[in-house]
């Protein structure tokens, strides 16, 4: 026996399905712009008029949805806009295949399908009255942007709040006028850094996103931190959240599998025995630590 | 649990009188192994050991069409047929119990839920084979998972009763079933006991999921990725195997634009890729390494059993005899007789496409 009295699977209790998981749902794009060479901007708009607000107020930042075109397949992609902010869903799009390239031959209120929202999303109510330390790389800027919004429009219920984003290049910094707006703000800080400024004309840090720790000042055991970005770019950061004397279940991070169902069936996104579709894509360090391959 | 008995010369007029539940389904001769096919049930046969594929391809069909698009909207699409499907072993109904769990689990998958519910599920006893190992993976009897489960004592049938559906059907049969005497009951504690000792597999699989946590970086991983052909047999065969792929298909006949599934293997080297071309398991090795974790490691902590029933699909059909069996043999150090650990061990190099 693989392990003796071994409680079975057993198969009693009816089960009702309510919606088919599987079936999208119809959205309008409702304005569209680029935001790099490669990346686009998309506001959509769920078309039945009855599910607007329950969708757009429904979910968490950190989720993800399942957008698809007929015959161009589906993908997951990170919801950008934030449930404090209904109506609208918002995402940013980067041009890599068959599905990202139909997306962009699409003119404003062409129609795109949507599944979700999926995925764990980020813990925001153990994050209240916590200082928060925000780490974007890169594309990472899309999840992390719908956590920041929502921390800002809910200001008073965490403690001091830190942003530090690196891109390539000024041109690969996404909603770059955004966060020098935001920068402007005097209610939590903002920092952003480039590798390499080809313009000339950048007026902040150049440097790698870990140089842009020396501006940090959180109280550490009363600290979340999160860093999406590339996975090669984690290892660094972490090791800068531990300087400071962060805990592990005090670190998020996203991560990036291939998706098939979004609903913990088809597989493809299996670590170990997780789903990273549903018991991710969000995870602790410590879940990093202790499931491995996970990054 | 209610059971009854049935004389043999009843079994082909109690199989047509359950037909008329639906599609009448049981395992049939294909070459030197065995299929299930829609015939009449005097072709079925009641000897036969594990079927090539086995019976998920009724929940999960190796490809269907789950959505399809019309005028700019998205139409759930069923396929749906009333099935009577029988012979299936306690591995088979073990590892359907698996897939019910998985599959209700979350979001139900309502696909996998009508064709559950239109599907009656005839269990069938059988004897062991020299690859069969249910006795060590705790499968070997079966308490619930089916409808009715028919257990073999040479000149009669004893038919257990799994559930209200099954109890149903039985009004389809009642004349052909009668009540059972305790001369029945002290046959079939006999017969258990002749099975027990048919066994051939004899192996410490006990503690399989430390053991493989801990050789996780041991070189069987490598030496198995050397001879594996990628070929995905494994996936395919192995009853509590669950992954798919989905994918946008454009019917030229009709004119119309289908969602497909269809049955996907992590050992293909695409399963892990992500954009950029990144792969999280490039080696061959490594996908192994999540087949066999997943397997028998990971799926533990989710549901308390390993995921392997022992029904030995594996064993017959890798040609390069990686399975459970040769997987723990290796692990527990004892040689296993196998080609890839051959090959290991005469360092035959082997042209990979
Ligand atoms: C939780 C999550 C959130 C994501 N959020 C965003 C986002 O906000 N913005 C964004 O631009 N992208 C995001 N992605 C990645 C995005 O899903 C892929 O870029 C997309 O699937 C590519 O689809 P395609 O049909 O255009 O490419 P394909 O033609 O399918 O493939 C092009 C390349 O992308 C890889 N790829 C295919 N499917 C996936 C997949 N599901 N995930 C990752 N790589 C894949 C292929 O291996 C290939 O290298 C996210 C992925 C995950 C898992
Ligand atoms: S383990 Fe065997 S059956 Fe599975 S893919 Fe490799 S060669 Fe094929
Ligand atoms: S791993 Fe092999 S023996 Fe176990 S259930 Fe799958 S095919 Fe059967
Ligand atoms: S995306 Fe299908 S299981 Fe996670």
């Amino acid at each position: 026996m693989l392990k003796a009295n071994a409680p079975k699977c057993n198969i009693r209790g009816n089960v009702v399905v309510e919606e088919n998981p599987y079936f999208p749902e119809r959205a309008r794009i409702v304005r569209k712009f680029d935001l790099t060479r490669d990346v686009r901007f998309f506001q959509v708009r769920i078309c039945d008029q009855d599910k607007v607000m329950t969708w757009t107020t429904n979910y968490k930042p950190g989720q993800f949805m399942m957008i698809s075109l007929p015959n161009a397949g589906e993908a997951p992609f990170s919801i950008t806009s934030t449930p404090s902010r209904p109506g609208l869903f918002e995402f940013c799009i980067r041009k890599v295949g068959r599905l990202t390239s139909k997306l962009f031959e699409l003119k404003e209120n062409d129609f795109i399908w949507l599944r979700g929202p999926f995925g764990n999303g980020f813990p925001v109510e153990m994050m209240y009255g916590k200082d928060l330390l925000f780490v974007a790389g890169g594309l990472g800027a899309a999840p992390l942007r719908s956590v920041l919004l929502y921390a800002l429009d809910y200001r008073d219920r965490f403690g001091k709040i830190f942003y530090l984003y690196g891109a390539k290049t000024p041109d690969d910094m996404l909603f770059r006028e955004e966060f020098f707006r935001m920068k402007e703000r005097d209610d939590f800080e903002c920092y952003l850094t480039v590798d390499a400024d080809p313009t000339g004309l950048w007026p902040f840090d150049i440097g790698v996103v870990t140089s842009l720790f020396k501006y940090v000042n959180v109280d550490a055991d009363n600290t979340v931190a999160i860093v999406c970005g590339p996975p090669v770019m984690y290892k660094y950061v972490v090791d800068e959240f531990l300087k400071i004397g962060i805990p592990d279940d005090h670190i998020f991070m996203t991560l990036e599998r291939k998706m098939k169902c979004g609903i913990g069936k088809c597989g493809q996104c299996v670590v170990e025995h997780k789903y990273t579709c549903v018991d991710g894509p969000v995870f602790t360090l410590w879940d990093v630590k202790n499931i491995r391959t996970l990054i | 649990m209610r059971v009854f008995k049935l004389k043999r010369e009843n079994f082909i007029p109690f199989m047509k009188g359950l037909s008329k539940f639906g599609e009448l389904w049981g395992p049939v001769r294909k070459g030197d192994r065995y299929v299930y096919a829609n015939e009449p049930p005097e072709k079925f046969v009641l000897n036969a050991i594990r079927t090539i594929v086995p019976a998920k391809k009724f929940f999960l069909p190796q490809k269907s069409t789950i959505l399809k698009f019309k005028n700019n909207e998205w139409l759930e699409h069923y396929d749906v047929k009333k099935r009577v499907i029988f012979g299936l072993h306690p591995c088979d109904i073990h590892a359907l119990n698996i897939y019910h769990k998985f599959y209700t689990r979350l979001y139900p998958d309502p696909y996998y839920l009508k064709n559950r519910e239109n599907t009656l599920i005839v269990g069938l006893s059988c004897l062991p084979d020299e690859n069969c190992f249910c006795h060590l993976t705790d499968t070997e009897t079966v308490n619930e998972g089916f409808d009715l489960f028919l257990t073999d004592l040479g000149d009669k049938f004893l038919v257990w009763v799994g559930s209200p559906k099954g109890d149903e059907s039985l009004k389809l049969v009642k004349d052909l079933i009668e009540d059972t005497t305790q001369k029945d009951i002290d046959e079939y504690v006999e017969w258990r006991k002749k099975r027990r000792s048919m066994f051939k597999v004899s192996l410490d699989l006990e503690g399989m999921p430390e053991i493989l946590t801990f050789n996780y970086d041991s070189p069987i991983w490598e030496q198995m990725g050397e001879a594996c052909l990628s070929c995905g047999t494994c996936t395919m065969v192995c009853p509590s195997c669950t992954c798919f792929d989905i994918d946008d298909e454009f019917d030229i006949r009709t004119d119309e634009m289908n969602r497909q599934r269809y049955w996907y293997s992590c050992v293909f080297r695409e399963y892990s890729m992500v954009a950029g071309g990144h792969n999280f398991r490039e080696a061959r090795s490594e996908r192994l390494k999540l087949w066999y974790t997943h397997k028998l490691v990971g799926f533990m902590s989710e549901y308390g059993s390993p995921a392997c029933v022992g029904c030995g699909r594996c064993v017959v059909s890798c040609p390069v005899d990686i399975n459970v069996i040769t997987v723990a043999k290796a692990l527990l150090k004892e040689k296993p007789d196998a080609f890839w650990a051959r090959m290991a061990s005469s360092n035959v190099e082997v042209q990979h496409a």
